[in-house]
């Protein structure tokens, strides 16, 4: 807001001051690296008995969890599994934003509500009949399977990050290249692409982490030759004492560190806020 | 000039049937993303709801509603209700009462404010699993909480933090803190703060103007954080099971319907479940809704004067 009236002179309308802001949140935060960390720390620990910080240090576990849980082909699943539903949510998730962004028309607000609503509502109420269809048609347990169920909640998302993106896009650069001969298709794939692309990047960058992320659906549906890195992770912290906790934290170390390489990366294209809800300004 | 307009208007109507048919095509590029949400998202609720009304077994004589009397007539299954009701409505009312000062506070942008938003971003995005993972070690007997407690001579023995109600109440509470927060801090940053400045300005005290015109203001917010907060909580699944007790206190609807589908292999059964939860999460978004509309409803930007 670049307004020099809307900023107030000294205090702000019924604000104090803001150190219990950073207070609060610093807790918060140091709460949540307390946890990843303990869990990291565990994971090379050779021992970590009586005191702060593990005895000694190993990397052992990775080495064990590797050839224990068969992390490599677990990653392998993830990342095709993470691929195919960004491009597909993408492809289907793009054009239908920006027909949103662009077109009035009768039902629109509806629509809209309608294409968000798969990422609002939990998926295991719906996962459990998904399943179960995914099931009778012999797709379940399946790779198609687990990326067919995991569209429904990230081809949502895509609607919801890209709509304001092509609101915000100029639409006389459309009419310019459209009175200038261009069709509709190559208007698309020459003006509106290449201008929505860094759009386009963080929302697959965000579907991405969420779709290696998504607990519920593939665990419903994956079988045990397509399970992604959070359902193996699953299985093996509820078998917990079968299997040494460090080799369990080795793996979790494992999908923590790509999941948040891929999250830093996103949060330089996009505001969090945007993540969850739709901002009007 | 006139005759520029009636022109036009002869033109319009000459081409409205194309036309018509145009605007029409134009939303093609949606069909795709629409049958995805309907045949992925709709259907299954269809499915499962007819599902629900076929018993299998044992049920499939007992008559349609067989599988949701057998719900509500087993103690064990009923009380999953109870068990996840009483995660869930805390957890978002602790949640809510927390995130408002910040989101409050926060809503003109404050240094830091992307580092902060993004930190509250990383647990919300990896997941209930891995934070549920790193409190088996973080809130253990043998983890750094209890360590610091003993060390202050706080507590005699270590605490059970984990592997009971406290432990996904502590789950819940943190996975859920971030969306709960970046929800009203999206609507509290869409309040202008002229509205406050008037309302200073013709003599209201903080706590007038907090209840007459910020709160008013931010019922859409607060509404829509605490029914998303409720629906994603009320289907905890597993952070229950992982740092619960999943064959006692924290036995959620989740996991009922879960047990049912793939212990008993009854789908219908599981259905029938999923159907009870998806009700109960309808009926409170529905609450929220109501009480919502009973507040202020209008703009949220000032007029210009």
């Amino acid at each position: 807001m670049n307004r020099p009236v809307a900023r107030a002179p000294h205090t702000h309308a019924g604000g104090g001051p803001s150190w219990w802001v950073y207070a609060l949140v610093g807790a918060f935060a140091v709460l949540v690296a307390g946890i990843f960390l303990s869990a990291f720390l565990n994971s090379i620990a050779s021992t970590w008995f009586g005191g702060w910080l593990p005895d000694a240090y190993t990397t052992k576990w990775y080495r064990f969890a590797v050839a224990e849980f068969d992390l490599g082909y677990v990653l392998a699943i993830t990342i095709v599994v993470g691929l195919s539903v960004t491009l597909l949510s993408l492809a289907l998730g793009v054009p239908a934003a920006y027909v949103l962004a662009r077109r009035a028309f009768p039902g629109r607000p509806l629509l809209l509500l309608l294409l968000i609503l798969p990422m609002l509502v939990p998926p295991i109420t719906y996962g459990i009949p998904l399943a179960a269809m995914l099931y009778r048609a012999h797709l379940g347990g399946s790779l198609a399977g687990v990326i067919i169920v995991n569209i429904v909640p990230a081809m949502p998302f895509v609607v919801l990050i890209m709509t304001p993106f092509f609101e915000q896009i100029d639409p006389n650069l459309e009419r310019a290249a459209r009175t200038l001969g261009a069709s509709p298709g190559r208007v698309f794939r020459r003006v509106l692409l290449p201008i929505a692309l860094p759009g386009v990047l963080a929302a697959g960058l965000l579907i991405l982490v969420r779709a290696i992320a998504l607990f519920e659906l593939t665990f419903l549906v994956s079988g045990a030759k397509s399970q992604t890195l959070v359902v193996a992770l699953y299985y093996a912290a509820f078998a917990a004492g079968i299997r040494p906790s460090q080799a369990i934290d080795a793996m979790a170390v494992v999908y923590m560190v790509t999941g948040l390489a891929l999250l830093l990366a996103a949060l330089r294209f996009i505001n969090p806020v945007n993540m969850v809800i739709r901002v009007r300004q | 000039m006139q005759r520029a307009a009636r022109h036009r208007t002869e033109a319009d109507a000459a081409g409205q049937a194309p036309r018509a048919r145009r605007r029409w095509g134009a939303l093609v590029p949606i069909a795709p993303a629409f049958l995805v949400v309907l045949g992925l998202f709709i259907y299954p609720f269809a499915y499962g709801l007819i599902l629900s009304l076929h018993p299998q077994g044992d049920l499939a004589k007992a008559g349609a509603l067989a599988n949701y009397a057998a719900f509500f007539g087993d103690a064990r299954e009923r009380t999953s209700i109870w068990n996840t009701l009483r995660l869930a409505v805390p957890v978002t009312l602790l949640d809510l009462a927390i995130a408002l000062p910040l989101a409050y506070r926060l809503r003109r942008p404050l240094p830091g404010q992307r580092v902060i938003t993004g930190l509250l971003v990383i647990p919300m995005t990896l997941g209930t699993v891995l934070l549920a993972e790193g409190m088996i070690e973080f809130f253990g007997p043998a983890g750094w909480l209890n360590k610091l407690l003993l060390a202050l001579h706080l507590v005699a023995t270590p605490v059970q933090f984990v592997h009971n109600y406290t432990g996904v109440f502590l789950s819940l509470l943190i996975s859920d803190f971030p969306a709960v927060f970046l929800v009203l801090l999206g609507y509290a940053s869409g309040i202008d703060p002229r509205l406050e400045q008037a309302a200073r300005t013709l003599g209201a005290g903080w706590w007038q103007r907090l209840s007459r015109v910020t709160l008013p203001l931010l019922a859409p917010g607060i509404a829509a954080a605490a029914a998303l907060s409720f629906v994603a909580t009320f289907s905890v699944f597993p952070s229950a099971v992982l740092v619960g007790q999943p064959a006692g206190e924290t036995r959620v609807i989740a996991l009922a319907a879960w047990q049912a589908a793939y212990e008993r292999f009854d789908y219908p059964q599981a259905s029938a479940i999923a159907m009870v939860m998806a009700a109960i999460e309808l009926v409170f978004v529905a609450l929220v809704l109501a009480a919502r509309n009973r507040a202020y409803q209008g703009p949220t930007i000032g007029g210009r004067g």
